[in-house]
Order: structure tokens, then C-alpha cells, then sequence
């Protein structure tokens, strides 16, 4: 199961996480994650401890902010937001990312593909 | 800005690094909570809700450190967690520490120590501004002493306004004589203090402010203007307890009125600079167009050059002024007879001569700190075999070899961080020592402290030896097989020989470099010894001389030599009664200190050759100095009837009479009784001397004349007394004696004529004490070492000596084996060694006195030695492994 799991490219987590706070408002470490991974369609490979190695570096850029909250189920959970600045980066990245994406796309269109793993990138 | 802030971000988690921790913890606990009850929800045991929890979260410990990495600075993490293992690991092995800390600081402090005496003397500019840009001036060498390396006040003159290429020239009075001033405050008994003569500009020149008052101006130079001084820091402050308001008051010195003007700055210091190992005590302006212009040559040059202008220029141009200058301008015979001045850097003037001794010096104590760091690697190598299943261990369990060598490069880091404090406490006392040494005659000592450079020295060398001694150790240990050593449980097998074999070639290293300190040191050592053997013509043994103040106040040379005669009988009348005084003459000049000449006399009736560059000194004594200095004569000495209106007598010196004799053709080449032209008048030579080592101690006897007090004015005097007695029981009773006579004595030092000779040595001493003390620290580091290597080896093979005891080998055999080993190591060490040491002959071949680099004397006493040390510290493991009982070595593991 796990080799048709998708391994995460360097920073590409902290994108992500940054799109899922700009989308969602105001989330805790394992919405974060859960988030990810529903969004992914379960495809991507994450262990959910590592999102905060990803948070605490983002927090630190300022791209977000944290606070502690309660949850809708009542529990004490540190909730993440992100930042003006942290969607000014945002936009920088996946406007970076859009660009990459179809220039490969269009890479990928040139000619015969491979296309024997397609879960290989 | 970013960056700075996550900087910012990454430095205040370092520090609340627990807080964060926690803060941590409490949101894993969330997140997990959070999950398990998302999992309930959907439909799972609580039990499973949690496993799935878990599954999804991955490795706690693994998150918990990539957070830290991400948010904290985990090198510094590191680091810390080093120095704590290396501080608790260094504390439980006091003696290994103390040894290796001793090492340390020994090697660093002397480095420390030579570093900042080299800086000082050899590599820092002079402490004036712009110090590039002055230049010493002087004729090109002569062999007639001090009146051929000066110049007349007219020839200044002339050099200051013909030459462009200075901003300035200065120069100041080269014979001014220690204790020329004589202080007297209120009735007590005169005191005796040094002053220099110097033109009025020599502080301009230089560039040195007054720290209180005012310096020279054009007016204190004149002649008649009223008498003043200006006082140095040191003087200031000892005599006139810094008083404060000091400036414009007047003291009676050498009986007048003398007024204050300003006090020197601390950083001036006349003596270190231009007369090392003399201490003046004050400034005084010299009057250039008073009497001074009729004392020939007396001034020399120190010049300022302009901006931009190179030395060739000066050079240039100083062979174009030197035609115009006159020795005196009211005798045009005297135009033109200087040879062309040649401007040196001042900096290669103070210090030019003592730049191969200091190079000499820098690199024996770099071979100690060399050796120091082959020891501490046996050192550590042998920690390092104690401790190798610890890192092999390690090694098993995923630490990166990386991380091993770094934890070891820490240990030997924190060590000589230690060591380099306590390096750098030892170097300030001893420099701090080397600076109030005022009788060794080396330039700048008083400016030695611990500066900036000194600092980053420090710095360096510590680096630098831990790098040296902890990398070997480190990479041995990291290259090791984990597996092989877990399993090498007994000392004998593998890697504890290669480590064996390692340690040897560090002792041999630490033999060979020792060898070569030895060979050096030994060397200079000899050229000492021959220093004190040279025959210098007097004797100073037993004799010692004191400054005598006397009056010979009157209007004709005459009336002051009938004045002067009287005084000096009286004195050495009642001297020479002293119950203990052998002998007792006076001369105005004693060897090895000042000296001057007069021009060459020449056997009468003789051409005179075209070129000769040398004159004989001039001494002018009374009957009996050269008995007093232990001098021998030939013919006669003079006596008191050779009188002011007799026929003029001179003794002249062996080398002098040789070459005269020679040159005229004299009948049995004797000199005694031979008339010569002494400028106009006859002059007879009644005696011939011994050639007295009047300069150095080293160079060759000059020519020298002495002409009698009764007949030639002396410049000041100097009672020589020779005693059957100490010189120093003498002291008061002569000092007693004089002031009877004078009331004005001062209060002069009675100074053994040794101390001449010890001064004139002192630079040689110096360097030769340092060497030597190097080399035998080298040695007992070269000891520590074998016995260290010797000793590890005979633990090592305990069972092995034990089985051969068993098998009947008798101690005797043990011992001898175990010592050979260490012989062994040491003929290697010395057979590189010597190899190093006629490799580095050249170095140190120009410092030596009649010793040939090659010396073999020397090479086989050195070797003689290492041979002893390696027995001696060969021979404690070898009796330890003699006494080895074979039933306990077997029964042991």
C-alpha cells in the first residue's frame, strides 16, 4: 500500500500547510494533517508528527501564527493561522508551483510517455 | 529580514528550549486526543481508536527531533551536550587532566610569552606614529667606536638644511653619561639620575606629545638660556611622587637652578628604544651653537622622512650633502671628510641585529608546543585505547564516526581552551617580569604586555594544538572496527598494537624534536661558555667602579688640571687606604661602556697612509687604572709627575703598537719609547697594553691610547677600585670616603665591573637561558613520553611477560627487553633528530661563538643524555615488569 503512497517533495509540506490554513481559517496540528490527507485523497505518504517540524519553521518565518483554543470536542489544542505575510508567500509559492507544474505538463506531453509506474515521480 | 527573524526565532528556542519542550508534549497529547476521539467517532474501540491514532502520528521521538532541528540551533545543542560529557569525563580523571593541563599551559604560556617578545621587538612598528618613516643616520661602519658613528653640530646643520627627503632631522648627544645629573633636595645626599642631550626638535620628530607641560622649544636650546628639563613618566613618579604640580618648579641639579617643563608621556621610554638596558631618567636640550660645537663628533641622526620618499632617494641624496659638511666649519680642511651618511629604517636600527636570535627563539618554542602536542595525542591515544569499547559501542548503537571525532576534537578542545587561559595567566607573569628586567640589553622590553595580536595569537595556537592533538586520536578511533573491538576483550590482541605502533612514532617524533631543541640549545649553551672564556684583557673579578663627582671649576685648562690632579690624589689617597682595596685608578670611560676618538696618531716623521677609517678610543686615566681593571703593561705606567707641563706620555694597546710598529718599521717592533705626532705635539709612548675588549665581549680588541689625567681633560670620572673583598662589602666604606672629601657625591651605584660584562652579555644569556629552558622542557616531555609508551606496552603484554616468567625467563631478561625498547625508540628519535638539527645548522649558525654548528661535542653529549632519559624512564616499567608475579598476570581476566 504504502509504494503507491506519495513521497512529499522538499518544502512542498509547508505549502501545503500554508494552502490548508488560508482555505480552513484557524486549524490545530492533526486538522492540519487530517485535512492533507483527505484533501490528497490519502495518496500523500504523512507521518502526522512530522507536520510540526513543518509548523514550528513556518511559525517562525511568521508565516503563521499560533494560539491555544479549545476544540469543537472540547479539548486544549494549539490553533494555527496563517499570516498577511504568510499569504503574500503563498501566492509567490504557488504561483512558482502553477508555472513548474505545466512546464512539466508540457514536458510530459512531448512525446510517448513511459507510463509503466505511474506512481513513480 | 526573514532570515534574521527566524535567526532571532532559532536563538530563543535554544534558550527556552524546556519550555518549548513542554509546550510540545502538551500538543502530541492534544493531537493524539484529538485523533482518537475523530477515531471513536468513527465507529472504533477506544482501544483501537488509540493503536490508529498512534499508526498515523508515526514516531513520537522521531517528530519530537526533527521539531527541535527545525526550530533550535542542534549544532550548538550539540556542542553543549559535548562540553558536558567532556567536563564530567575530564573530572574523573584528575591526573590525566592535570598532566595534560600542565603540558598545556607550560607550552601555551611560553608560547604566549616569545610570541609577545617578538611582536614587540620584531614585528610591531616603533611606538611612534607613522614609525615607518623615521630613519637612523649614520656613517657607514668604522672601527674607532662611537666619535666615528656621530657627527659635529655643523655637520647637522649642514645634513638638516641640505637635505629635501626629510620632513626633519633630529639627533641627540650619544655621550651623555650615565649619572651625568646630580639632583640635591634640601641638605640630604645628592642624587644620581641619567639625562640625555637632545637637539630641540627630537620630539617633534618622533611625534611624541608631553603627557603634562610643554616639550623643547627653539629657545631652551640657546646658549645661556635657562637651564630646564623634561622629566620621563618612571623618573616622575619615583622621585617626585607624580606630583602633580611639578611643571614650572625648579630644582638645584649639578648645581643649578633647573626648571621643569613637562613630563613624558608613560610610553616614551628614551632607554628602550635607542640604549637598551640603561635607564634615563630625563631630557635636556642640547645647545647646539654653545660648547657642544667645539666636541667634534657627538650628535647622532634620526631622521623623518617625507611622505612618499624611499630610502634609495635618501640614500641619493645624503651622497650629494655629504661633500658640503664639515666636521668644523672654521677649518674648510675639515669640509668634505665625512663618508656618505646611510639612512636606515630606526626599526632595523633598534632591533635589525636581533631579528635571527628572535626567529631562532619563535621557532624553539613553536617545537615546544609541537612536542606538547605529540605527547597530549599519546595521551589521548592512550584514553582512547581505555576507552575504545565505550566508542565502539557507540558505533554499534548509530553514532556517525563524524560524531565520535567531533566529541573527541571537543575533549581536546575544552583542554586547550583551559590550558590557554592558564597559558595566558603564565605568560603575564613572565612577561610582566621580562619588562622590569631593566638590565638585560634588549630594545622594548618595557613596552612588553598583552595586546590584541597577542590575544589572537593565543587563540591560534590553542586552535591550532587541539586540532594537532585531538584529530590523530579522533581518527584512529573512528576508523576502528566496533566489532573487533567489542570482541577484543584481552589488551593483547589487535587494535591495542596498532595502537602501540602509533604511540611509538609519536614517541619518536617527540624524541627527534627534542633532539633538535637539544642540539640547539646545547649548542648556544657552548658559544655562552665561550663567551665567558674570551680573555678580555682586564680582569672583572673583584673589581667595581663608582661615578666620582669632582670640582675642577676654573678659567684656564691649566688652572682646571692643577684643580683636578689634586682632587684625584685626595681621592685615590684615601681610597687606596681602605683596608681591602688592592688598587684603585680613575678613567673616564670603562670598557664596554661609552668610548670615543681623536683622530689616529702617528709615528713621528711617518707618512701617513692615504685611507684609514680607524682611530684608537681614547682613555684618559690616572696612575693606576689599568692596575685596578687588571690590565697588564709593558714598559711603564704613568705616574703622577707626568704632569701638565711635561713631556706628553701615552700607553697605547698591543694591536695598535703591532700595526704601528709594522707600518714605521720600529727596531724589534717595539713601541715603547717611540715618539709619535699627536697633532702638532710629541707624544711618547711609554707602555704598552693587553688589547681590552673595549666594545663587545665577542668582536675583536680595537686599538686604543690612554692618555694621563694630568695632561688631557678627561670627561667625567670613574673610580675603579680592585678588592680583596666582595665589592658590595665596599661599597659605603668608598661611598663614605668620597663624600668626605665632596660633599656633592652623589649617591652613586658601586657597580662590580662584572655587571659591565653581564650587561654587554645579556642579550646572549637571554636567548641562550630561553633556548635551554625549552629544550629541557622538550626533554621531560620526551621522557613523559617514552615511559608513557613503555609503560602502556608492559600492561599490555602482562600475560605474555607472565607466561615467559612461568616458562623460567628471569627478571634480568624481562628488564632487558623492556628497556631495550625504550633504547630503541630513543636511537631512532635521535638518529632523525640529528638529521633535523644538521638540516637547521644554518638557522642558528650566525648566533653562535667560536662553535661550529656541527659541534660534535655537543651532538654526542645530547645524545649521551637521551640515552640516560630513555633508561631512566624506560627503567620504572621495566622493573614493574620484572617484579610481574606469573600466577597473579595468568590468573587475571
Amino acid at each position: 500500500m504504502s509504494d503507491s503512497r506519495l513521497d512529499l517533495l522538499q518544502g512542498t509540506l509547508d505549502l501545503m500547510v500554508l494552502q490548508t490554513l488560508l482555505a480552513m481559517g484557524s486549524l490545530h496540528g492533526y486538522g492540519i494533517a487530517r485535512r492533507i490527507e483527505q484533501v490528497s485523497g490519502n495518496q500523500v505518504l504523512l507521518n502526522q508528527g512530522t507536520i510540526y517540524a513543518s509548523l514550528v519553521r513556518l511559525e517562525q518565518r511568521g508565516w503563521i501564527r499560533s494560539k491555544w483554543g479549545i476544540s469543537e470536542n472540547n479539548r486544549k489544542a494549539k490553533f494555527y493561522s496563517i499570516t498577511n505575510t504568510g499569504k503574500r508567500q503563498l501566492a509567490e509559492d504557488s504561483r512558482y508551483w502553477q508555472r513548474l507544474t505545466s512546464v512539466m505538463e508540457r514536458m510530459f506531453a512531448m512525446g510517448p510517455t513511459a507510463d509503466e509506474e505511474p506512481g513513480e515521480l | 529580514m526573514n532570515g534574521a527573524k527566524r535567526l532571532r526565532g532559532r536563538v530563543w528556542a535554544f534558550f527556552a528550549k524546556r519550555a518549548l519542550d513542554v509546550e510540545l508534549e502538551a500538543e502530541f497529547e492534544a493531537h493524539l486526543q484529538i485523533a482518537i476521539d475523530d477515531n471513536v467517532d468513527h465507529g472504533m474501540s477506544p482501544a483501537e481508536a488509540r493503536r490508529q491514532a498512534l499508526i498515523d502520528f508515526g514516531g513520537v521521538q522521531q517528530a519530537r527531533e526533527k521539531q527541535r532541528e527545525a526550530r533550535g540551533l542542534m549544532q550548538i545543542d550539540i556542542l553543549a551536550q559535548d562540553l558536558k560529557y567532556t567536563v564530567r569525563k575530564l573530572m574523573r580523571d584528575p591526573a590525566f587532566t592535570a598532566v595534560a593541563l600542565l603540558i598545556l599551559t607550560l607550552a601555551i604560556g611560553a608560547n604566549i610569552a616569545v610570541f609577545s617578545v617578538v611582536n614587540t621587538i620584531m614585528l610591531r612598528p616603533l611606538p611612534f606614529p607613522n614609525a615607518q618613516e623615521l630613519v637612523w643616520i649614520a656613517p657607514p661602519p668604522a672601527k674607532c667606536g662611537l666619535s666615528c658613528a656621530t657627527y659635529s653640530t655643523d655637520a647637522y646643520d649642514e645634513f638638516r638644511v641640505g637635505s629635501r627627503s626629510y620632513q626633519d632631522v633630529t639627533g641627540y648627544f650619544a655621550f651623555s653619561q650615565p649619572g651625568n645629573l646630580r639632583l640635591s633636595v634640601g641638605n640630604g645626599i645628592p642624587v644620581p639620575a641619567t639625562s640625555i642631550d637632545v637637539i630641540q626638535n627630537f620630539f617633534q620628530v618622533l611625534g611624541v606629545y608631553p603627557a603634562m607641560g610643554r616639550l623643547f622649544n627653539a629657545d631652551d636650546a640657546r646658549p645661556g638660556s635657562a637651564p630646564v628639563i623634561v622629566l620621563t613618566d618612571a623618573w616622575w613618579r619615583r622621585q617626585f611622587a607624580a606630583d602633580p604640580n611639578i611643571i614650572g618648579k625648579a630644582f638645584d641639579i649639578n648645581g643649578r637652578q633647573t626648571t621643569v617643563i613637562g613630563v613624558l608621556p608613560r610610553t616614551f621610554d628614551f632607554g628602550a628604544v635607542f640604549s637598551p638596558g640603561a635607564k634615563i631618567d630625563a631630557l635636556t636640550p642640547l645647545s647646539l651653537y654653545g660648547e657642544p660645537r667645539s666636541w667634534g663628533n657627538i650628535i647622532t641622526f634620526i631622521g623623518r622622512l617625507n611622505p612618499g620618499v624611499t630610502l634609495a632617494q635618501a640614500r641619493q641624496e645624503a651622497a650629494v650633502v655629504a661633500p658640503s659638511m664639515c666636521h668644523n666649519n672654521r677649518n674648510p680642511q675639515s669640509c668634505g671628510s665625512y663618508k656618505t651618511p646611510v639612512p636606515v629604517p630606526l626599526k632595523d636600527y633598534v632591533s635589525g641585529r636581533l631579528q635571527r636570535s628572535l626567529v631562532v627563539l619563535w621557532c624553539a618554542v613553536g617545537m615546544i608546543l609541537l612536542i606538547a602536542c605529540v605527547n597530549l595525542s599519546n595521551l589521548l591515544l592512550a584514553r582512547a585505547a581505555a576507552r575504545s569499547k565505550e566508542f565502539a559501542m557507540r558505533l554499534a548503537l548509530g553514532a556517525g564516526r563524524g560524531r565520535l571525532v567531533r566529541q573527541l576534537l571537543t575533549e581536546s578542545m575544552v583542554l586547550s581552551a583551559i590550558g590557554a587561559l592558564f597559558g595566558l595567566a603564565l605568560a603575564v607573569i613572565l612577561l610582566t617580569w621580562l619588562a622590569h628586567q631593566g638590565s638585560i640589553a634588549l630594545p622594548l622590553l618595557s613596552q612588553l604586555s598583552i595586546d590584541g595580536a597577542t590575544l589572537a595569537w593565543t587563540l591560534l595556537t590553542a586552535t591550532a594544538s587541539a586540532i594537532v592533538f585531538g584529530l590523530v586520536p579522533g581518527l584512529r578511533i573512528a576508523s576502528g572496527n566496533p566489532q573487533e573491538s567489542l570482541k577484543d576483550s584481552s589488551a593483547g590482541s589487535g587494535l591495542g598494537r596498532k595502537h602501540e605502533r602509533l604511540r611509538s612514532i609519536l614517541v619518536v617524533t617527540e624524541v627527534a624534536l627534542a633532539c633538535v631543541l637539544l642540539v640547539g640549545a646545547g649548542l648556544l649553551l657552548r658559544s655562552f661558555m665561550h663567551v665567558l672564556d674570551v680573555d678580555l684583557g682586564f680582569q672583572p673579578e673583584r673589581a667595581a667602579a663608582i661615578k666620582v663627582d669632582f670640582e675642577d671649576n676654573a678659567q684656564t685648562p691649566d688652572a682646571r688640571a692643577t684643580k683636578r690632579i689634586v682632587a684625584y690624589q685626595q681621592i685615590l689617597n684615601r681610597v687606596s687606604a681602605l683596608p681591602g682595596v688592592e688598587a684603585a685608578g680613575i678613567t673616564d670611560y670603562l670598557p664596554l661602556e661609552q668610548n670615543r676618538s681623536w683622530g689616529i696618531p702617528f709615528p713621528k716623521g711617518v707618512r701617513r697612509p692615504e685611507k684609514l677609517n680607524a682611530g684608537p678610543l681614547v682613555y684618559v686615566i690616572t696612575p693606576g687604572y689599568l692596575r685596578a681593571m687588571g690590565t697588564a703593561i709593558r714598559g711603564r705606567d704613568f705616574t703622577w709627575d707626568d704632569g701638565p707641563r711635561k713631556e706628553v706620555v701615552v700607553m697605547i694597546n698591543q694591536s695598535y703598537a703591532h700595526f704601528l710598529a709594522e707600518y714605521a718599521h720600529w727596531p724589534n717592533n717595539d713601541a715603547i719609547g717611540q715618539v709619535l705626532d699627536g697633532g702638532g705635539r710629541d707624544i711618547r709612548v711609554v707602555g704598552v697594553t693587553n688589547d681590552v675588549h673595549e666594545e663587545t665581549v665577542e668582536g675583536e680588541a680595537g686599538w686604543q691610547i690612554y692618555y694621563p689625567a694630568m695632561q688631557e681633560g678627561p670627561i667625567g670620572a670613574e673610580l675603579v677600585v680592585r678588592t680583596t673583598l666582595p665589592p658590595g662589602e665596599l661599597a659605603s666604606s668608598v661611598l663614605g670616603t668620597l663624600r668626605e672629601l665632596n660633599p656633592n657625591q652623589p649617591a652613586a651605584e658601586f657597580k662590580p665591573i662584572g655587571m659591565l660584562v653581564d650587561h654587554a652579555n645579556s642579550p646572549r644569556r637571554f636567548f641562550m637561558m630561553l633556548v635551554g629552558a625549552f629544550a629541557l622542557l622538550g626533554l621531560l616531555l620526551a621522557a613523559l613520553g617514552i615511559y608513557g609508551v613503555i609503560s602502556y606496552s608492559v600492561t599490555r603484554r602482562t600475560q605474555e611477560i607472565g607466561i615467559r616468567m612461568a616458562l623460567g625467563a628471569h627478571a634480568g631478561l624481562i628488564q632487558r627487553q623492556v628497556l631495550s625498547q625504550s633504547l630503541w625508540l630513543v636511537t631512532i628519535g635521535i638518529a632523525v633528530g640529528a638529521a633535523g638539527s644538521v638540516a637547521t645548522a644554518h638557522l642558528v649558525s650566525s648566533l653562535l661563538y667560536a662553535t661550529s654548528p656541527w659541534d660534535a661535542a655537543t651532538y654526542c653529549a645530547i645524545a649521551a643524555a637521551l640515552f640516560a632519559v630513555a633508561l631512566v624512564s624506560g627503567y620504572m616499567p621495566a622493573r614493574r615488569a620484572s617484579n610481574i608475579n606469573p600466577l597473579v598476570a595468568l590468573r587475571a581476566e
